[in-house]
């Protein structure tokens, strides 16, 4: 449905995405994972028919998107990083104004932006301004919204950065819902868990280039380990004490506020950190995540 | 409906049965964006306009009811009594009357052309919805203009049937001033938008344009007094200012101003080009902005 060959961006010198490929079958749900700065919304941006490529090749649904941007647009949903709601307009009129746009007709769009508030659970806003939205309300009218036209491609920006615990739960849930129901999703995120919970697969991307591609279980198998022991010594002694842990587990990482040791068995490691006279302060055994994948990918972490 | 028991019931059913809502095919949508693009965004920018109707209505009839009362009643009894026949023969409500129309006209294209340009790339980005849609950068420019054309015809309608209603618009053809104040305000305005949208940072430049333009344009242009009374050395205010154009054109209609053929179409030129300048300007940089 998707295909990007080299695709490449330069502001001036600033090469925001450098040669990037990747295809994204039919009902596919693909993350592009990475920290802020990546170059994920400006491929996304790209994708979404809005942004000119330096160089390389894109294709959507066969189409390339600077030759065919309204044909393109035409298929996809799109929701921005930053929300873009008129807030003079009621939340319903917000529907019924974004269909217009793609030529659709009040016939449809009134039942249709119904239809849609009640899957966003804002049918008791629809009256209401967008002004006096929640955050999360306002992310889930921008993805009612997106998806008045039938979209089969939703093109998701960092869905849920900036919103509370709960309101991102109730947004996965709706998602997760879209996904059942056969709609290609392509999000970028730099949440692991976000990654985890709705992609299928994903590449993880930095500095405008992919690090590596797969399924989130894949990713952790082939990059990390089974577990990490995670140990805090203290500020001062953490770094100092990796010397004296070599050799345990099959990797060591030192951060400035804890030591990982990525291990098959995290229990195992630890008594052995034990039998070594180290005591430390706090220690934590948990399953290897993407954000362990990451760090050893780029020796950064993903949220700074 | 019909209460005749012998109809058949099934129309009933077939009403009452669940029905899939579908959209049309993604070509479909792309078709028509093309063609009818433009509009589907004026009517956007006209239903958030339409929430705020009854400001918009009460400041059209308001200001023109204002004006004329305090400069073409009372300004303008002092002035009649005092110099008679200075205004080519009219009152001096009737000379100001096309000069306060189009002045109206273009204060308001200037509000409109200023911050809902900014509010569209930057505060509440509204440009950015549209420009995911089908919708090309050159139609939400378009849309944008289409609609404050239609406030400005709608406004302009009004202050002219409330200058009607004063007996300041003697001439059969006085009606013509609304179209021709229009284009005023548009000759402005264009140029405008084209500046509101390349500006990256609100640091009080509108307030600038309000304090060094508009209102020197409004005061300069032949507006209360012919121009001619000017000393020389101020006169080109008047000449590069969408104001005078449609003022002396706006005479002509309302009242039979003398006004030579060949420099009405100078005026009506004059209008146009600007008009025309500013919204291949204005096309240029919506692009280059919305396209990054």
């Amino acid at each position: 449905m998707i295909s990007a060959r080299q695709l490449s961006k330069h502001y001036g010198d600033f090469r925001a995405v450098d040669g990037i490929s990747f295809e994204v079958p039919a009902g596919e749900s693909f993350g592009l994972l990475g920290p802020n700065g990546a170059g994920k919304s400006t491929t996304m941006r790209m994708i979404g028919g809005v942004s000119q490529r330096t160089s390389g090749e894109l294709t959507i649904m066969g189409l390339d998107p600077e030759q065919h941007g309204p044909e393109v647009r035409a298929h996809l949903g799109v929701v921005p990083q930053q929300d873009n709601l008129d807030e003079e307009l009621r939340v319903r009129d917000n529907l019924l104004v974004y269909g217009r746009y793609f030529g659709l007709p009040m016939s449809y769009l009134k039942p249709k932006a119904d239809e849609l508030l009640e899957f966003a659970q804002l049918t008791d806003k629809a009256a209401a301004k967008v002004d006096a939205l929640s955050g999360g309300m306002k992310r889930r009218l921008t993805i009612a919204r997106s998806l008045i036209n039938e979209p089969k491609i939703l093109l998701l920006d960092e869905p849920t950065t900036g919103l509370d615990p709960q309101a991102r739960h109730i947004l996965w849930d709706r998602l997760f819902r879209l996904k059942e129901s056969g709609v290609t999703l392509i999000l970028t995120t730099h949440y692991m868990d976000e990654a985890e919970q709705l992609c299928d697969r994903l590449v993880v991307v930095d500095k405008g280039r992919i690090m590596a591609e797969g399924s989130p279980a894949q990713l952790i198998r082939e990059h990390s380990t089974r577990e990490v022991l995670e140990l805090r010594f203290g500020s001062e002694r953490n770094t100092t004490v990796a010397a004296e842990l070599q050799g345990i587990g099959e990797r060591l990482e030192p951060l400035p506020d804890r030591v990982l040791i990525y291990a098959h068995d995290g229990e195992a490691a630890l008594e052995q950190v034990n039998s070594r006279g180290l005591r430390p302060l706090t220690s934590l055994v948990r399953r290897s995540s993407l954000e362990d994948v990451f760090l050893r990918l780029t020796g950064r972490s993903l949220v700074d | 409906m019909t209460d005749d028991p012998g109809a058949p019931s099934a129309p009933l059913q077939e009403a009452t049965q669940p029905y899939r809502l579908s959209a049309h095919r993604p070509e479909v949508s792309a078709r028509r964006a093309r063609r009818f693009g433009s509009w589907y965004y004026a009517e956007h920018v006209l239903r958030s306009m339409n929430s705020y109707r009854w400001t918009l209505l009460a400041s059209s009839v308001g200001t023109p009811v204002m004006y004329l009362f305090a400069m073409g009643v009372g300004l303008a009894t002092l002035v009649d009594q005092n110099s008679a026949g200075a205004f080519g023969g009219v009152s001096y409500l009737a000379f100001i009357a096309p000069a306060l129309l189009a002045s109206a006209t273009i204060m308001t294209a200037a509000t409109e052309f200023t911050y809902p340009v900014m509010d569209g790339f930057k505060w509440r980005r509204v440009y950015y919805g549209p420009h995911a849609s089908p919708l090309s950068t050159d139609q939400i420019a378009h849309g944008h203009i289409l609609a404050v054309t239609v406030r400005l015809t709608a406004a302009t309608l009004i202050y002219f049937l409330i200058v009607a209603a004063f007996g300041a618009s003697p001439s059969a053809t006085g009606v013509v001033a609304v179209p021709v104040a229009v284009l005023s305000g548009l000759a402005f305005g264009l140029p405008l938008m084209a500046y509101s949208a390349g500006i990256e940072e609100d640091r009080g430049q509108f307030a600038l344009v309000m304090r060094f333009i508009v209102t020197p344009l409004f005061l300069f242009s032949g507006t209360f007094f012919p121009l001619d009374t000017l000393p020389v050395f101020l006169r080109w205010i008047g000449w590069v200012s969408p104001l005078w154009h449609g003022t002396e054109l706006g005479r002509a209609l309302t009242y039979g101003y003398h006004l030579p053929p060949g420099l009405a179409v100078v005026h009506v030129l004059f209008l146009v080009v600007l008009a025309v300048v500013g919204l291949r300007r204005a096309r240029i940089v919506y692009a280059r902005r919305l396209g990054r």
